[in-house]
């Protein structure tokens, strides 16, 4: 009796001894792939404290905040991060009102056409940038434009304004259309209704899709490198220092970057929770 | 204000018409002078004519197939790795990931907030010759005393398949995170094993995920030449680089552009294949 009781214990601990080991090893793995991930992030931020020898930044030679306390000394670097925030600034703008103006249409009508918008928008997210960026310049180059400052522009806000339409649409998906009717039942006008109820409701949306603009914008290297002329945005700046030794300002800027933008996310995912809470 | 009105279903297309017409313009037409581009022959001191050059497409292919099917296969690479390093841990975010799941995720895209070619180099410092990552293996003997990370096709795919890997993981976790755990129980509740509950029933279901993920990895990673620039050597020079050079410093456009086609027309071919084979009958089957 006691045997035949024993048994199916021992048979069901052996599974559960088996499941919490792989439970584990998913949790490791996971672990490792995360520390991956933020494996370079940390090399960067590290080697902005580097003291190099020589003109290459590749192996540690000892701490310094000189890098930190004098981020534009090198030639040149200040005035391709002006460039880099003046046309990202402009660029996300722009992508942004006409990209909202896309969504809101998506998002509230039903009109002939809209599966195909919908298909359209997608084409240059999975077109490889190496294209897009040569296609542009066969324009330009055939128009007999010369390239620079504004072309990159004109490029920024083409690239960018399919991420605004899939940003901004996720977020106004869920919008409910009846605060809308309140307003007109009051006696809004159509006008009055979208200036002072939907607007304000969609901006968040709206505000998330700029700073997607704004980010890929200051990040994108191959569009810009075709479409670029003698203009030196940031990203191309370093492209011409890789060849040459990357100064270790480069990785101060980088590092500067990634803080602000860690620092806007977790606002944004704070303020979130804060409003669900409400 | 009295014309919207009269005409109300005009308002979408006015919506649509700045944003498209944009996109006309700067996406669309592009498209056509590429193509354009892509049948003309000359230089740029004697200036180009538009002749109907096929021949840039069929010269284009015999002398640049191996960089073709090298950004091919490094993508092709690139992809299953960031598949199988993202799929578990996109899954573990998803199941396990409880109250931390938005920090995991932004660990999973802070990468994309270091600017590409910064993170790039990084791999420069963690992959050089007197780095860690070089001595550890020369320590094990898998690398010998002479043998380089750095300037090799290992380094060219380690790199891709970090700077892409995001686009693997935020669509498996999207798709992931949908799943009723429900039915992963009531597949366990009629006896099918751990194992059994995933294939049949986690896996078919993340398979929309898998498919979008690995489209959104290969496509661009396919295309990309930042990699093979800063990691490798012209031997491992990607259709990227060939492309990026004829454009910006031999200037021969033609064959440059018909590249481009090729380049698109290859990886369409490989995407069809792909939906296809993976698409239609697997996910008719989890149906």
């Amino acid at each position: 009796m006691t045997s035949y009781a024993a048994t199916p214990a021992r048979v069901r601990s052996l599974p559960r001894a088996w499941a919490f080991v792989r439970r584990h090893l998913l949790t490791v793995y996971a672990a490792l792939a995360l520390l991956y991930l933020m494996l370079p992030i940390g090399v960067v931020v590290l080697f902005s404290f580097n003291d190099p020898v020589g003109r290459f930044n590749y192996t540690w030679e000892g701490f310094t905040l000189d890098h930190w306390l004098n981020p534009f000394g090198v030639p040149g670097i200040q005035e391709s991060i002006t460039t880099s925030l003046e046309i990202a600034a402009l660029a996300s703008l722009t992508a942004t009102t006409l990209g909202t103006l896309i969504a809101l249409a998506l998002v509230r009508y039903a009109f002939r056409g809209r599966g195909a918008t919908n298909i359209f928008i997608f084409l240059p997210m999975t077109t490889p940038e190496v294209v897009l960026g040569a296609s542009l310049l066969t324009l330009f180059l055939n128009l007999g434009v010369s390239t620079g400052f504004w072309t990159i522009f004109i490029a920024h806000v083409m690239f960018n304004i399919s991420f605004v339409v899939v940003t901004v649409r996720a977020r106004i998906v869920g919008f409910d259309r009846h605060l809308e009717e309140a307003a007109m039942d009051l006696g809004a006008n159509e006008w009055t209704t979208f200036w002072r109820v939907t607007l304000p409701l969609i901006a968040p949306g709206i505000v998330a899709g700029a700073l997607i603009a704004f980010a890929l914008s200051v990040d994108d290297f191959v569009i810009t490198n075709f479409n670029a002329g003698a203009t030196v945005t940031f990203p191309l700046y370093v492209w011409g220092a890789a060849r040459i030794g990357v100064p270790p300002q480069v990785n101060v800027i980088g590092t500067a970057i990634f803080a602000v933008a860690v620092i806007l996310m977790l606002a944004n995912v704070l303020l979130q929770r804060r409003k669900e809470h409400a | 204000m009295a014309f919207v009105h009269r005409h109300k279903g005009l308002v979408p297309y006015l919506l649509l018409l700045p944003g498209l017409g944009f996109l006309a313009l700067f996406f669309v037409v592009p498209a056509y002078y590429l193509a354009h581009t892509s049948l003309q022959t000359g230089s740029l001191d004697a200036g180009y004519a538009f002749t109907w050059a096929w021949e840039n497409y069929t010269d284009a292919i015999s002398t640049y197939h191996e960089q073709l099917t090298r950004s091919l296969v490094y993508a092709g690479i690139a992809t299953a790795i960031a598949l199988a390093v993202s799929y578990p841990l996109a899954y573990w975010i998803a199941f396990r990931g409880g109250r931390w799941k938005t920090l995991f995720l932004l660990i999973v895209i802070a990468p994309f907030f270091v600017t590409y070619l910064i993170r790039t180099l990084a791999w420069q410092n963690i992959l050089s010759d007197n780095g860690p990552v070089v001595e550890v293996l020369r320590a094990i003997g898998v690398l010998d005393d002479g043998e380089r990370l750095l300037a090799t096709s290992t380094a060219v795919v380690a790199g891709i398949t970090y700077n892409f890997l995001p686009f693997m993981a935020l669509p498996l976790y999207a798709s992931l995170e949908q799943i009723d755990e429900r039915l992963i129980e009531a597949a366990e509740d009629l006896y099918a094993s751990r194992l059994q509950a995933f294939l049949r029933v986690t896996l078919p279901l993340s398979l929309p995920g898998v498919v979008a993920g690995t489209l959104l990895t290969f496509i661009p990673a396919a295309g990309d030449f930042v990699n093979a620039e800063l990691l490798g050597t012209p031997r491992e020079a990607m259709i990227g680089n060939v492309i990026q050079s004829k454009f910006l410093v031999i200037t021969d456009y033609g064959q440059a552009a018909a590249l481009s086609f090729v380049l698109m027309a290859a990886i369409l071919a490989l995407v069809l294949a792909y939906t296809r084979a993976l698409g239609a009958d697997r996910l008719a089957e989890a149906r």
